[in-house]
């Protein structure tokens, strides 16, 4: 049986987030940003252990990323720091003044084999829309 | 050669005491800077030249073709979306207000999608502001809500708040007393005299608690508010009226969550509530370098400081419909040029969904997933380290950025100015 977890989705900034910002496309990036941060109770309660993938799933899509404790955490809270893996989950209202809900989206979290998407991969599917229209 | 004061072209801090070294005209070395900092002067992946796309793929070209591009793109757009702003110096800002201008279009800065809900909440209430020069001297109570600046400023605690020493504050960090009130135990909470931890989503109401207690109206307040027992907000309340002078430093934790501008307008009255007993400013811990100087820019060019619509002959602001998440979200902007920064990885992937249906020109200097979506792409030196400028540090304080190398690459200023010109005369000939 697959133990789904409820949680908070809260999205933010990092260290190595920051420092590998303007080095999206580094291995850095990918590292510090493709993650998700859940207290260890969290982590124990979705029976995964080492390093895992879990499947972060809201209303808005999903995304799946590598699985970190994190004891800063309280339970029913998890941290996907700022970028593309987070917003794959993020929705696009505003509540009228510009700034979409980075922190704050339900989400449910699984345990999953599936492996996380490079940028590249994140991004495949758009590529070509945009396209020679100008 | 080691070139002294170097200003760090990364986050609000602005640090400007970095020393760099030079040899044969690139960056060997770098002291004083944080990680963050650090990693910027020390460089990364470069994007190689100027790009169009053909045939899907995006293939180099020279400057003269990619502004011509740049320019065709945006006079054939209806509803062009100027966007960006923050990672560059007020010079490139003013040229591209003046080209949103031209083109009729929106100008927008990553503020919204980080400070914004402070500047309307300032614009709603008043700010108790002050430089960092003012918080370092002489406060005696530091509180970061949903701030934390051991990753996102690092040496923000050092040079300016917590930990830092000032003329009446001798003592440093010995001498402060410090909150941090946060949804995790952050690394900034791990340096807190009181941490309060709170659910995602009620700042508003623990705000709310707190000015009634400063009120003298806490007997109305429940044994918890949020979970948080009332013992702790009296405890914090305590604390701020004790303080001789207090400052309140917020970060994206109120501005991302549910309430946004509501929790930093909230927030704001605190601050004047406790101007009634003693001395307290606020003030937004802002991100990326000169976020503030365009808003400074765009605010005396047009009277707004963000999402500023120049399509009607006179500006127009009203985030939640001119904002650059809200264009694209509706589907209304027909054109996007992005200078400095990288919408692709940090709006919500519906928006950038509808990014991806539209011409899309990228000026920058780093490659990033908006290169992906990118039709035109046009590489620039970088602000602060190849070009010099003048940005305005978290505080408002304008600073003037050096020139530490040469990249031989043109500035995002020209860059924009080129673009501008070649508009204008796509203009003369119709
Ligand atoms: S704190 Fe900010 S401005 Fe200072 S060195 Fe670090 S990144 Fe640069």
């Amino acid at each position: 049986m697959v133990i789904i977890l409820k949680a908070i989705m809260i999205s933010g900034r990092t260290l190595g987030q920051g420092a590998s910002l303007e080095a999206k496309t580094s291995p850095e990036f990918f590292k510090a940003t493709s993650i998700c941060a859940l207290s260890e109770s969290d982590y124990d309660d979705l029976g995964i252990s080492g390093e895992a993938n879990v499947l972060v799933r809201t209303e808005f899509g999903e995304v799946v990323v590598s699985a970190r404790k994190d004891d800063g955490l309280p339970p029913g809270v998890i941290f996907i720091p700022m970028g593309p893996w987070a917003n794959a989950v993020v929705g696009m209202d505003t509540g009228g003044c510009g700034t979409p809900l980075f922190k704050g989206t339900e989400a449910e979290v699984e345990g999953t084999k599936m492996r996380v998407k490079d940028i590249q991969e994140l991004f495949a599917d758009l590529l070509r829309r945009g396209g020679d229209r100008s | 050669m080691i070139v002294e004061d170097v200003l760090c072209p990364f986050c609000g801090c602005l640090c400007d005491d970095i020393k760099v070294e030079v040899e044969d005209g690139r960056i060997v070395g770098v002291k004083r800077a944080c990680r963050l900092g650090s990693s910027k002067f020390m460089g990364h992946e470069r994007i190689s030249g100027p790009m169009v796309r053909r045939d899907g793929e995006l293939t180099e070209t020279t400057y003269d073709e990619a502004y011509d591009r740049a320019a065709q793109i945006l006079k054939a757009a209806k509803r062009p979306l100027l966007y960006g702003w923050c990672s560059t110096v007020c010079e490139t800002a003013k040229k591209g207000i003046l080209l949103a201008e031209e083109v009729g279009g929106v100008i927008d800065s990553t503020a919204t999608v980080c400070h914004g809900p402070s500047i309307i909440g300032i614009e709603e209430k008043g700010l108790a502001g002050s430089t960092l020069g003012q918080v370092k001297n002489r406060a005696d109570l530091i509180v970061f809500w949903g701030a934390n600046p051991a990753e996102a400023h690092p040496r923000h605690t050092m040079r300016y708040s917590s930990n830092s020493t000032g003329m009446f504050t001798p003592e440093g960090r010995g001498g402060r007393k410090v909150v941090v009130v946060d949804v995790r135990r952050t690394r900034t909470a791990k340096n807190a005299d009181k941490f309060i931890l709170i659910r995602p989503g009620t700042d508003y109401e623990v705000i709310s608690a707190l000015r009634m207690i400063v009120k003298g109206k806490g007997d109305l307040i429940p044994d918890t508010v949020a979970g948080i027992p009332k013992s702790d907000l009296e405890e914090v309340a305590g604390m701020m009226l004790a303080a001789k002078f207090g400052a309140v430093l917020i970060g994206l934790g109120l501005t991302h969550s549910r309430g946004r501008y509501k929790n930093v307008d909230n927030a704001l009255s605190l601050v004047a509530d406790l101007n009634g007993f003693t001395k307290f400013v606020v003030l937004a811990m802002r991100g990326h370098y000169n976020v503030a100087g365009f808003g400074q820019v765009c605010a005396w060019e047009t009277g707004y400081p963000m999402a500023v619509d120049l399509a009607r002959g006179a500006p127009y602001f009203n985030p939640g419909e001119t904002a650059a998440c809200d264009l694209l979200a509706r589907k209304e902007a027909d054109a996007m040029m992005v200078v400095a920064a990288d919408p692709a990885s940090n709006f919500p992937r519906a928006t950038v969904e509808a990014m991806a249906e539209i011409p899309v020109i990228q000026v920058d200097p780093f490659p990033n997933p908006t290169t992906f979506l990118a039709d035109v792409v046009i590489p620039t030196a970088v602000c602060g380290i190849e070009a010099e400028g003048t940005a305005y540090r978290m505080d408002g304080l304008s600073l003037r950025m050096k020139k530490v190398v040469d990249s031989g690459l043109p500035t995002d200023e020209e860059v924009v100015e080129n673009i501008l010109d070649r508009v204008r005369r796509l203009a003369d000939d119709n």
